[in-house]
């Protein structure tokens, strides 16, 4: 009975912490997509992840920067150590500085981290109509929803409804689950906008699937190695918390309580 | 010559006559300490405290090995942390989260305080002593949410040190001193880190402080009496066992957290690197200042809501005089039992108003949330003592008041 209790107020406690912790305001609802990283034993699905990094590569890469990513990164999403060689070397690193002080161009290496498309804010706001790409690499860490809001966010777009039309800002584009729903981003995904290596189709649900998975890894890199290695931890907590429990009761036999 | 002992035997007993310190752990958490016998479950959340503290300290130590404390470099560093560092995930989501799980630990520990009426005579001192660890908490977390220099840890910065202005003549002064420069910035970071990296050890000086004042009169217990010398066990081996039993069920949660629902504690806007150019839309405290921080919002006024805000922990202090019943135990006081759960209502309510915007119906529970905190201390306690008959007491923890029905 005490140990119900005493679950019970942890439960409790538990429970109410994380729903408050959210804040009012957010009434879009998200449809919730089908993950293979969702669950206790969830992992990655590297193919997904490849053509994740595709869509990335050919589309959202033109504005959006993934700082924390290097290339060396990427072995962790399947690609082998030669493929990251090959995929660095497409890109170009400003380095400073040479021997005679100046900056030189040299092609990347699996050390490098993926390059910004923009030097420096002022050029990325200049180049989107005042608007700031974000970084992509902690995104769906970033926002309530994480990879459901993403999915949601670059499919969703539509023809603004009649009582909004008169409220859209110049450059500014309808979307049912950004917040205000005027978005500065245009429309990306259209189907068969790129072709996958892989063979998939490339309609535009699939690839903001795949996207959407790819910057999750990009945001949790460890998610895989976290539950794998909790459950280990969770077995081993078990066992000794049933062992602790026999100890107790045998310790306490001689005690009228 | 003496055969009975060995040679580790005399080692030992040569030590201990010098420094008795294996004698001294024995009586203070082992078997020289008789503790009485019925203590409940609500008993294991003291020692859990301790163990999230050496948990806490022991991460956030191997933490500042790899941590930036510079605004240019502190999200990055925690990123590399994340991602770079062996296991650095792990001690990362084990800090982030046991800071969670301390005060889930802690809030327990003080509820069960105020239930069993633990901080009555002659246990005022290990009371307070209890109120300064929570204050030292509190600031300790509050620092330590800076350091990742996210959104929510900028904005969250800014408007708690902002609080400190609403003191009259010299609340500028300190908030200047706080943030050593005319905002939150670089030289806030740096001694926010110093501090959050100093008060731990303060904070373990104060619980030993706490456990000694505790072995003077010697633990309280579900029945509020002084336990009789036969009704008393040694805390070694069975509350060592019990304890240990406790933490593999603390861990077992804790563990949860911290390996399927690391971030669900946190705040999303807390992976946004801190802009000071952009207010958050909403900006919320970590969720164990929730209550706080709704009383702080219930009133227009600042300074009033500042003073109510501390005003909710200090009164504390005085609890002990504030509650006039001579009675320890809720079990034996129809009324005040009543009270205490409409009280542990009120702090949830409460919780849940400090997340939302403050109007409407939110303002409203608030205000009322508030207005009952004060008023459970500074009208029902004292009355209620006055006017409550409490139940009879039994003669000792072995005899029940209602007899069992033979067996």
């Amino acid at each position: 009975m005490r140990i119900v209790l005493f679950a019970a107020a942890a439960i409790t406690l538990l429970g109410f912490a994380p729903a408050t912790t959210q804040a009012a305001g957010d009434a879009v609802v998200l449809e919730q997509q089908e993950w293979s990283f969702d669950g206790p034993f969830g992992r990655f699905d590297r193919q997904q992840l490849q053509r994740g990094f595709q869509v990335y590569r050919e589309i959202c890469s033109s504005c959006h920067g993934l700082d924390y990513i290097a290339f060396r990164n990427l072995e962790a999403i399947g690609y082998s150590e030669d493929q990251t060689k090959v995929l660095a070397s497409e890109y170009t690193i400003e380095e400073c500085c040479d021997d005679q002080g100046d900056i030189f161009d040299r092609p990347a290496i699996p050390a490098d981290y993926i390059p910004n498309p923009y030097p420096n804010e002022q050029f990325a706001r200049a180049s989107n109509n005042g608007a700031l790409p974000p970084d992509l690499s902690l995104m769906t860490k970033a926002r309530h929803g994480g990879p459901d809001y993403m999915y949601g966010l670059i499919i969703g777009y539509e023809d603004p409804p009649a009582e909004m039309e008169a409220e859209m800002m110049d450059g500014m584009y309808y979307n049912t689950v950004f917040e205000g729903n005027q978005i500065a981003m245009a429309q990306q995904l259209f189907d068969e906008l790129i072709e996958y290596s892989d063979g998939t189709l490339a309609t535009s649900e699939q690839m903001a699937l795949d996207v959407s998975a790819f910057l999750h890894w990009a945001a949790e890199p460890k998610l895989e190695i976290r539950k794998q290695t909790g459950v280990r931890v969770l077995l081993f907590t078990f066992i000794f918390t049933v062992l602790a429990y026999f100890l107790k009761r045998r310790i306490w036999a001689d005690v009228e309580h | 010559m003496s055969t009975e002992k060995g040679w580790g035997m005399r080692a030992f007993d040569w030590f201990e006559e010098r420094l008795p310190i294996v004698s001294f752990i024995d009586h203070s958490v082992g078997s020289k300490y008789p503790a009485p016998k019925n203590l409940n479950y609500f008993w294991n959340f003291g020692s859990l405290a301790g163990l999230v503290l050496v948990i806490m300290i022991i991460t956030g130590i191997l933490l500042a090995m790899s941590y930036t404390p510079h605004v240019d470099h502190a999200f990055q560093s925690v990123e590399r942390i994340m991602r770079d560092v062996n296991s650095g995930w792990l001690l990362r989501y084990m800090h982030a989260n046991g800071a969670s799980f301390f005060f889930i630990v802690v809030y327990i520990h003080i509820f069960r305080g105020k239930y069993y009426g633990s901080y009555k005579s002659p246990r005022e001192v290990l009371w307070w002593l209890g109120i300064i660890i929570m204050l030292l908490m509190m600031a300790t977390a509050f620092m330590g949410y800076v350091l990742p220099w996210g959104q929510m840890s900028f904005w969250g910065a800014t408007v708690i040190t902002n609080l400190f202005s609403a003191i009259p003549l010299i609340g500028d002064e300190i908030v200047t001193l706080l943030w050593g420069g005319f905002s939150v910035d670089n030289p806030t970071l740096n001694r926010f880190f110093a501090l959050h990296y100093l008060l731990p050890f303060v904070l373990v000086g104060v619980v030993v402080l706490h456990i000694w004042a505790l072995h003077i009169p010697g633990s309280n217990n579900p029945a509020g009496i002084d336990p009789a010398p036969q009704d008393k066990i040694p805390f070694h081996p069975y509350y060592t066992a019990k304890d240990m039993f406790g933490v593999g069920v603390f861990l077992l949660a804790y563990f949860t957290v911290v390996f399927w629902f690391p971030n669900a504690m946190g705040h999303t806007d807390n992976y946004i690197p801190a802009n000071p150019l952009s207010t958050p839309a909403h900006i919320v405290p970590e969720w164990y200042f929730l209550p706080f921080y709704a009383i702080l919002r219930s009133i227009d006024d600042k300074l009033t809501g500042v003073i109510l805000m501390f005003g909710s922990i200090l009164i504390l202090f005085v609890l002990p005089w504030l509650d006039t019943s001579r009675v320890r135990s809720a079990t034996f006081r129809p009324i005040y039992k009543v009270l205490f759960w409409i009280f542990l209502i009120d702090c949830v309510v409460l919780t849940w108003c400090g997340a939302q915007l403050p109007e409407g119906l939110p303002l409203i529970l608030s205000r009322v949330g508030t207005f009952w905190y004060f008023f459970h201390f500074l009208v029902l306690l004292p009355v209620v003592g006055w006017i409550e008959t409490p139940k009879p007491l039994p003669t000792s923890i072995s005899t029940p008041v209602v007899p069992k029905p033979a067996e």
